[in-house]
């Protein structure tokens, strides 16, 4: 391998940390300069982002996955701290990076001028977000998870007012008060087992003595908590819906990946720990995700049903998509898990591009241009006029790109042919109802009517909501302001809804990296023998560490 | 010693706990400031309680094991002091915004109607 095949495993964390480091220093002032450093950062992510994709899926023998294995002190796994690049994390980081870059564009339009340090946030809210999508280990990824928080916090917080600070508030004391329940948890594992890496934590689970199984799965229960309360399942999600409407538009697109960090760290612990090997412990916690994942898909959509203001509608959807995704992780089927992971991708491309779009049809409404404006001035921009100019052209045809735009968004969120959304809910009910396929008559799960009926149901809803909402928004608007949309804003909305057609047209070889991505995740052996057979390099001749 | 610690860490996760769900930002800041010293002892805890005994091997490997105290929690404990620090101040900063644009200590932002 050479140097930079080597090393790549922690450019996803290395960039956006000394992009943000940098980015402190420049006067806020030096807005273009900014702007331009924020993207090319974001565009680096992307291709390391798809290379390490590219690395992990190589086939190099059939049944063997490649997971990539990054020692950070040069220790063998157990004793000191590694990065593991494996098929899921790769996909996340791919799925991180284009969500950051479309909402990344959208905010150089306005919204990164409506208060100080936006990139800086960004990047390392980005980093945070990488980190923990690649740690190996318990610890760090509570403090990938803490960065990735703290600059959350900002971002929430980022063009101020009274309704972002109440929420913020909200939302910060809620995470606090998480992050104190996953240093409990932790803390109990540890006690336990004695190590924090994931693998070696899934390599003792088995030969635990029964006494401390209890301790241990008390401990993983407590570190559950912590990861549903961001993930917004039933009952611990009440803070999300107001805090993904408070927050700016290009924010709330880029927060829609953050509660699928919770997801991610659900499913990866679940399966890696309390998968068939775990014996004793095997299956612990699937039930309560199953059914708090119904739940939350039931509250969810009865909350889509109730919304009036768009904005809420987009946060009741994020808890739908998490309801579906933790109630399919609960389900403990390879199949599920892969249809679930292609729901995840698409689910989060479409809620993202429809918090950008809801921020575009408002304008027109007035009420968001209004706050827009206030903020505008409190920071004492005088001259956004002339930028504006600067920035882009006015879109032409606007009703009619938005119109449809936010059609797909609807035919997305509601899971309709032919778009990915009803790729990703059949490939799930699919493998719910054949098992092994079809043609084997293995019994149908009764959970299964139950789930089926909700994945449905709450496509319904959303179906319902949208509809509502768009007769409102594009038919019924009888002041008929056209809203000045720029073609910088509306294209990463395209971009984002061209990744889920993209999604649909190869959904085969999408569907073929996802199942082995599920079978990785079921049958972790693999995983865990990279990480634990992993070497340390050699100090080479000559002094070269 | 194992008593007095867990009653320590007991007392005040319960004062914790309260103060977190009363309705004033004071009330949760010092709440949520009593909640990470518990969760920070609790980790402490954890690593077993000893005394007189290094978290360092001494010279020639481990001789004793009963005589040598887990580094792991304590480095744990400073991460998480170090962070629960940091989140805590940014914590304070948003509940004074929150009261100068309220005009309000309520974590509502409103005083509840009687």
């Amino acid at each position: 391998m050479s140097f930079w095949s080597e090393h790549l495993v922690i450019a996803p964390i290395l960039i956006p940390l000394v992009v943000g480091a940098i980015l402190v220093l420049l006067d806020e002032k030096r807005r273009v300069a900014k702007s331009m450093i924020s993207v090319l950062s974001t565009l680096a992510l992307l291709v390391v982002a798809v290379q390490i994709m590219r690395y992990v899926s190589a086939v190099h023998a059939p049944g063997a996955s490649v997971t990539a294995v990054y020692m950070l002190g040069n220790w063998p796994a157990p004793f000191g701290i590694v990065l593991v690049a494996d098929r899921l994390s790769a996909m996340m980081l791919v799925l991180t990076a284009l969500l950051a870059l479309a909402s990344l564009i959208f905010s150089l339009a306005r919204w990164h001028k409506a208060g100080p340090h936006f990139h800086t946030l960004f990047q390392l809210l980005l980093m945070g977000l990488n980190g923990a999508f690649l740690t190996g280990d318990l610890f760090n990824l509570f403090v990938f998870f803490e960065v990735m928080l703290a600059a959350s916090y900002g971002l929430l917080l980022h063009g101020s007012g009274p309704a972002r600070v109440k929420a913020g508030l909200h939302y910060i004391a809620v995470n606090l008060a998480a992050a104190l329940l996953f240093l409990i948890g932790v803390s109990l594992i540890y006690g336990i087992t004695g190590t924090l890496n994931m693998a070696d934590l899934a390599a003792r689970i088995p030969e635990l003595p029964h006494e401390n199984r209890i301790l241990l799965e008390a401990g993983c229960a407590v570190l559950g908590v912590a990861f549903l309360v961001k993930a917004g399942m039933w009952p611990l999600n009440f803070w999300l819906p107001p805090a993904y409407t408070a927050a700016a538009a290009p924010v709330a697109a880029i927060f829609a990946v953050m509660s699928k960090l919770g997801v991610y760290v659900i499913m990866r612990l679940s399966l890696l720990l309390f998968g068939d090997q775990a014996q004793e412990s095997a299956g612990f916690g699937f039930d309560v995700l199953l059914y708090g994942g119904m739940i939350t898909m039931a509250f969810g959509a009865v909350g889509v049903v109730a919304s009036q203001a768009l904005g809420r509608l987009a946060g009741y959807s994020v808890l739908v998509s998490s309801g579906t995704m933790l109630a399919a992780v609960g389900w403990g089927s390879t199949g599920v898990t892969a249809g679930a992971l292609f729901y995840m991708v698409s689910s989060t491309l479409t809620i993202a591009a429809f918090f950008l779009l809801i921020e575009l049809v408002e304008r027109g409404q007035d009420a968001g241009a209004n706050v827009l404006a206030v903020t505008m001035e409190a920071y004492g921009d005088a001259d956004e006029e002339e930028e504006d100019d600067e920035v882009g052209v006015a879109m032409p045809g606007t009703l009619a790109a938005l119109g449809i735009c936010f059609g797909m968004c609807g035919i997305l969120l509601a899971g309709l042919p032919p778009l990915s959304g009803f790729i990703a809910k059949f490939a799930m009910m699919s493998s719910m109802f054949n098992p092994a396929g079809l043609g084997s008559d293995l019994a149908i799960r009764p959970s299964a009517w139950w789930l089926v009926a909700l994945i449905i149901l709450s496509g319904l809803s959303a179906l319902i909501a949208m509809t509502r909402a768009g007769i409102r928004t594009f038919w019924a608007s009888i002041e008929g302001t056209v809203p000045r949309v720029l073609v910088m804003e509306m294209a990463p909305v395209i971009l984002l809804l061209f990744l889920t057609v993209m999604l649909t047209l190869e959904g085969g070889s999408v569907m073929a990296y996802l199942e082995e991505t599920a079978r990785n995740l079921h049958v972790p052996q693999s995983y865990m023998n990279d990480v634990m057979s992993a070497q340390p390099i050699k100090p080479q001749e000559g002094g070269q560490p | 010693m194992e008593l007095v610690l867990a009653i320590g860490i007991g007392v005040m996760t319960g004062s914790g706990v309260w103060l977190l769900l009363r309705p004033r930002t004071y009330q949760v800041i010092v709440g949520l400031s009593l909640l990470s010293y518990a969760v920070n002892l609790f980790i402490f805890g954890v690593g077993g309680i000893k005394r007189h005994a290094p978290p360092i091997l001494p010279e020639g490997g481990i001789a004793d094991p009963a005589r040598f105290t887990d580094p792991v929690p304590q480095a744990l404990v400073l991460t998480a002091i170090v962070i629960g620090f940091a989140t805590t101040a940014l914590f304070l900063v948003v509940l004074l915004a929150s009261r100068g644009l309220t005009g309000t200590d309520h974590v509502d932002g409103r005083e509840q109607s009687k």
